[in-house]
């Protein structure tokens, strides 16, 4: 069938801000979505209410409204615009909650608009517990036990009825809020009483818990002709009972036989038809690791988290095709974008495995409860690929960004034999690395897995990275012996430690032996098509598969995972530059590990490299593809960090210079610019132990900022008010060192005002300065922002500016300068911050 | 040891032999990402060298249930990893143990995509997986060696034997058949007697079948004149369902043609057609050869199924005998299960032929 007829303009709804189960995922599904609605002539109307997306880019949608996503103001948006079809399947459970209320409040009713794709009563299917129940038995796919309660009684009856543990799960939550595992009366009365709390609709289902089992996942489209497919499966590698958005997940599955495999394959289908939807879907079940059993234990009627994970995975763009789907067209109609022969109606089959590893806060929260249940707690994730599992774990752990270069935490080495026992009883976020710690000690996979549960193969996997550390630690480190570890992703830095040597000679050892990574293309067809995809990932093999040109080139690193202060906003500026760089005829590559982002849509650049953000793999792309220069400022801290050691191999940062970007990061050659400057300052001192920050700290006088050096989104910046704070914070929040310094300052009360300007070194554009609302102290990430200002006088703009110009000319600024700026006024006597990133335009 | 997989066209491969039996066949690729146990023991893959693509083999083990055959004919096993320490309940023993005990070659820690975009490019061709320190004479030596002609003879079942149940009769006529045919045609109510691919017109009819199965098997269906020669005195006698091998020699039967296509389709993930209506199937296939389109013109039958990948025929059915065949393997193992309709339909058409 083609495109439906009647639709000249559509609707799309976004997911608003980010949130814990809600991340860039839908920035990318989103991004898809207009973008595919566009090339069929349609009008696309947005409407979010997160500016840091490249959706609400003027590029991506017609008509973009920045408002808030309540009924109201999209029933003024559609009162407006008068579309004909809305599209709220791919904006998260935020967009899908939209819609279900303009339907019940009659608003598309009453403006005459075709919700697309997935239908309503699709989407209540699935969503409402009782419904969902009622058409899973008549399918005959089984469900665990289950009842809906609306209060404690109900559910301690239940309880009664069926025994522990049970599971909470409350309806129309994203992200598992408020949801849990009950094992005894009094904790169902608190996970309960939460998640009463977070239901849209004051409901919970409360279930047989199945925690233990085998958790896998299917991504399955269909369309309106009930064609079906699924586009991947995955397999967690925690067993039920963590949310799978803080659950390690590989793709496709490992230890299903085909026969297992087709059975919950066959089963997703079934699923997508009887509930009816058109678009994409994600069926979670429950395997039982011992028999064929199974229970299906949710299903997303949208595109979520995991379909940008599948997307990524596989190179089947879901959010696309699910939007053409839902304007009409059947999947044997829309050509498979990554051929461009083949169609849409296939499943890919992979030839690499991938990796998904989540990114939690707890390294800015450091008390925080770290153990994870079934409500999500990471903010980010990232993915990686390899032909091996081994490799593809590493790379992840190197692709995090928590201050690890391979699969072990030095800090367990002092744990007890009973204390990581202990430990891997709980589920944190550490259990790999915890896994990996008792394996070193020589507990037995038999014992680990009696305790975790985690399926013996992952577990031999990491035995495996165990003892190849056993081997170059103890072997002489030959060719064929550092080849070995190299496709079993070792990094270069671990095998340094481990033979007592340095990055740079392990690096010449492997140039010597001709050791070298090859690229391998993400095609979705294994190699059985000729593919068009820039799409790569590294490998060590016998073939390399990248035809590099000879065009002009540029690389520009991406951000990794979201993290705290390091959001989707990077992603918004590394794919403006990869399109300023099209605009010029110049070829752009980007390197990023962060699978739910718009920048590692192989459609955005002219060549993508799936690979770990660190210095021995990104010298690896360069060294491949000679690149003019690497553009490092739009990758926030990550790509920051990056910059001098990639200086220091002799590869061009283009933009602001190296030294200029240590001038200002680095404490004392910033104070020694602003003295030469002559721009006030806080008084503070660098420290790199607890005694010289009392000392400092109490010369300068209490309350104090903290923070380290050269971190980014104030991560661990704290306000201490007593020698004892200071002396807890240097001990359990920061490792100040020689290397990690310490800055103590001076914290003043007073106004902040932060200031984005753009320099070619000669001149200096400042498109607007922000007010914050909050006083001076609270990150500025965290404050609530102005723009125009509203309290500033024109003296005190002249300042700013002037300041600002100053700063950026005397460091030779080729690009973005962020500084931060903070006054106590009526005295006006300034406090200078700075920071030196990429900026997030704020309209 | 270390080992080398070298192909006619002087391509090669490194990687490190199993055991050290050597191997010479036509180099084929699969993308099935599960199910390498069926794949091993699929007699259509007799004498021929196997390479999976996906890279993590031997996951989850090996377990009689999962044979396909009495044993396994592949000619090799070509492998990127080969799991030493597969975990799963079902598993008997481990993939390389149960190699090394058949003595099925297997070269492992080979880049199998590298392989298969040489195959991809220039189409299936001979190859040999030999010890590293082997001559290119010596290679070229067994590269000439003429190919076996008759692979069916091979994998047919030596004698007749029946499943038996109250239910129609079918002749299941076994050039290398699967078990899960004979399972789904079982379980689909069928009582079936299996014969050997030799077995006349004659004998075959004697039998009294409410139906004929015509079963998948190796090599180019032109290769098995006699089969062909049988299924056209079959043609109009009675109710008769084919599965790919089965498929090609009812259109050569009708005097249509087969052709070899440049790579074939091997894999659990391609897309067919169902023209009458619309539906697009997800289907297990393994065929390394294909029914001419035009050849089939005025021959009597109609096109039903058509590969959404190519347009190649993927079924087809008499327009007016009870005779369907589809090229693609509806009983999946390996692969998905979408297509088990096919077998309900036949059970129809033997109602019919009573």
């Amino acid at each position: 069938m083609p495109k439906k007829k009647e639709l000249q303009s559509v609707l799309v709804i976004g997911s608003g801000p980010i949130v814990i189960g809600q991340a860039a995922e839908f920035d990318y599904a989103g991004t898809q979505a207009c973008q595919a609605l566009k090339e069929e002539g349609i009008r696309v109307i947005l409407v979010n209410s997160n500016p840091a997306t490249i959706m609400t880019d003027v590029h991506i949608a017609d008509r973009v409204y920045i408002e808030p996503l309540t009924p109201e103001f999209i029933a003024e948006v559609l009162e407006r615009e008068r579309p004909e079809g809305i599209l709220a399947t791919l904006g998260g459970q935020v967009g899908l909650n939209m819609a279900v209320q303009l339907a019940e409040q009659g608003i598309l009713e009453k403006y005459n608009v075709k919700l697309l794709g997935t239908p309503l009563e699709a989407i209540k299917k699935a969503e409402d517990r009782e419904l969902f129940k009622e058409t899973m038995q008549s399918i005959g796919q089984p469900i665990p036990e289950s009842t809906i309660v609306e209060d404690i009684d109900a559910a301690l009856q239940f309880a009664a009825e069926i025994g522990y543990p049970l599971i909470v799960r409350p309806a129309y939550t994203l992200g598992g809020t408020g949801g849990g595992i009950a094992a005894n009366d009094e904790e169902l009365r608190t996970v309960l009483n939460l998640g009463l709390k977070y239901s849209m609709i004051g409901q919970a289902l409360i279930e047989r818990s199945v925690a233990g089992w085998k958790e896998i996942e299917y991504e399955v489209i269909r369309d309106a002709a009930n064609n079906c497919i699924t586009v991947c499966n995955m397999e967690n590698f925690d067993p039920v009972g963590v949310h799978t958005g803080d659950s390690i997940v590989v793709a496709p599955s490992q230890t299903l036989t085909d026969h297992e495999y087709q059975m919950l394959r066959s089963a997703a289908l079934k699923i997508i038809r009887a509930l009816g939807i058109e678009g994409g879907c994600n069926v979670q079940y429950a395997l039982d690791p011992n028999s064929r059993k199974y229970y299906v234990i949710e299903v997303n009627p949208r595109v979520s988290r995991s379909s940008a994970l599948a997307s990524k995975a596989t190179g089947y763009p879901i959010a696309k095709v699910a939007s053409k789907i839902a304007i009409g067209y059947t999947l044997d109609e829309i050509t498979n974008a990554v051929t461009r022969k083949t169609k849409a109606c296939f499943e890919p089959a992979l030839d690499y495995v991938v990796v998904k590893f989540p990114r939690w806060p707890f390294d800015k929260f450091v008390f925080a409860d770290r153990t994870l249940g079934t409500q999500m707690k990471a903010t980010g994730e990232v993915m990686s690929i390899d032909r091996t599992f081994e490799g593809a774990l590493l790379k992840a752990v190197r692709s995090l960004e928590i201050g690890l270069h391979h699969l072990a935490i030095p800090e367990l080495a002092s744990l007890s034999n009973e204390e990581i026992h202990q430990r891997l009883s709980l589920v944190d976020d550490e259990r790999a690395f915890l896994i990996a710690e008792a394996l070193r000690r020589n507990m037995s996979i038999d014992e680990i897995h009696s305790i975790t549960l985690v399926d013996r193969f992952f577990l031999q996997k990491i035995a495996n990275i165990v003892a190849m550390e056993r081997r170059i630690a103890k072997e002489p480190v030959e060719p064929e012996l550092l080849l070995t570890a190299k496709k079993m992703g070792f990094g270069d830095r671990i095998i340094a430690e481990l033979t007592d040597s340095d990055m740079q000679s392990v690096r010449k050892l492997r140039m010597e032996a001709n050791i070298l990574p090859c690229y391998k293309m993400v095609d979705t067809c294994a190699a059985e098509f000729e593919a068009v995809t820039p799409y790569y990932y590294s490998t060590y093999a016998q073939e390399d598969e990248v035809q590099i040109t000879d065009r002009r080139k540029v690389i520009v690193l991406g951000s990794g995972p979201i993290r705290i202060g390091q959001g989707i906003e990077f992603d918004y500026c590394s794919v403006h530059s990869v399109w300023a760089l099209r605009a010029m005829d110049i070829e752009s590559v980007i390197i990023n590990n962060n699978p739910e982002t718009v920048s590692t849509d192989f459609d955005t650049s002219d060549r993508l490299y799936f690979e770990p953000l660190t210095v021995e793999d990104v010298l690896n792309v360069i060294e491949k593809e000679k690149p003019e220069g690497v553009i490092v400022q739009f990758g926030g801290q990550t790509a920051i960090n990056l910059a001098g050691p990639l200086a220091k191999a002799g590869v061009k940062i283009m933009g602001t210079s190296v030294e200029s970007i240590d001038r200002a990061e680095d404490r004392e050659k910033f104070d020694a610019l602003l003295e030469k400057l002559n721009i006030p300052r806080p008084k503070g001192a660098t420290v790199t132990n607890a005694a010289d920050a009392l000392i400092t700290a109490n010369k300068i006088g209490y309350p104090v900022v903290v923070r380290p050096s050269y971190v980014l989104g104030g991560r661990a910046m704290e306000i201490v008010y007593t020698d004892e704070d200071l002396d807890n914070y240097m001990k359990y929040a920061v490792k100040a060192s020689q290397e990690h310094p310490v800055l103590v300052d001076r914290y003043m009360q007073g106004t902040e005002v932060e200031v984005d300007a753009i320099s070619d070194g000669v001149d200096v554009l400042i498109p607007g300065i922000m007010e914050h609302i909050e006083r001076a102290g609270v990150h500025s990430g965290d404050s609530i922002a102005v723009y125009p200002p509203r309290t500033l006088s024109n003296a005190i703009i002249d300042t700013i500016v002037d300041y600002t110009t100053r700063l950026a000319i005397d460091l030779q600024v080729k690009g973005v300068i962020t500084c931060r700026w903070s006054m106590l006024l009526p005295k006006q006597q300034w406090e200078f911050l700075c920071a030196h990133r990429g900026m997030v335009p704020v309209y | 040891m270390k080992g080398k997989l070298v192909l006619a066209d002087g391509s090669i491969f490194y990687g490190n032999l199993l055991t050290d039996t050597e191997a010479v066949g036509e180099v084929v690729f699969n993308t099935g990402m599960t199910g390498y146990q069926e794949i091993l023991t699929d007699p259509s893959y007799a004498g021929q060298i196997v390479t999976l693509t996906y890279p993590l083999i031997g996951n989850y083990g090996v377990a009689d249930l999962f044979d396909q055959s009495r044993r396994s004919y592949v000619r090799g096993f070509v492998i990127s990893e080969l799991c030493g320490e597969p975990s799963n309940w079902q598993m008997e023993n481990s993939l390389p143990a149960y190699l090394t005990e058949r003595n099925i070659p297997c070269i492992y820690g080979v880049d199998t995509r590298a392989i298969t975009r040489v195959i991809r490019s220039y189409g299936t061709m001979n190859g040999v997986i030999v010890p590293e320190t082997v001559g290119q004479e010596t290679i070229d030596r067994y590269l000439a060696l003429p190919a076996k002609l008759d692979v069916v003879a091979e994998v047919t079942t030596p004698e007749i034997y029946h499943m038996s149940q109250d239910g129609p009769r079918v002749v299941v006529m076994d050039l290398g058949i699967k078990r899960n045919i004979l399972n789904a045609l079982f379980q689909s109510g069928c009582n079936l007697t299996v014969v050997p691919a030799d077995t006349d017109a004659k004998t075959i009819l004697a039998m009294n079948p409410d139906g004929i199965f015509l079963s998948n098997g190796p090599g180019d269906p032109k290769d098995v004149p006699g089969s062909i020669e049988v299924v056209k005195q079959l043609l109009d006698k009675k109710p008769i369902f084919g599965i790919c091998l089965g498929h090609q020699l009812l259109a050569l039967a009708v005097g249509g043609d087969t052709y070899k296509l440049k790579f074939g389709h091997r894999g659990s993930n391609h897309p067919v057609k169902d023209l009458s209506t619309g539906r697009v199937y997800i289907t297990s296939q393994n065929h390394g050869y294909a029914v001419d389109e035009k050849s089939l013109t005025d021959k009597g039958f109609m096109i039903t199924h058509r590969a959404v990948n190519d347009d190649t025929v993927e079924g087809m059915k008499h327009s007016v005998l009870p005779i369907f065949s589809v090229q693609y393997h509806p009983e999946a193992s390996p692969g998905p299960d979408d297509n088990t309709y096919l077998f309900d339909e036949f059970m129809t058409l033997l109602g019919k032929g009573e």
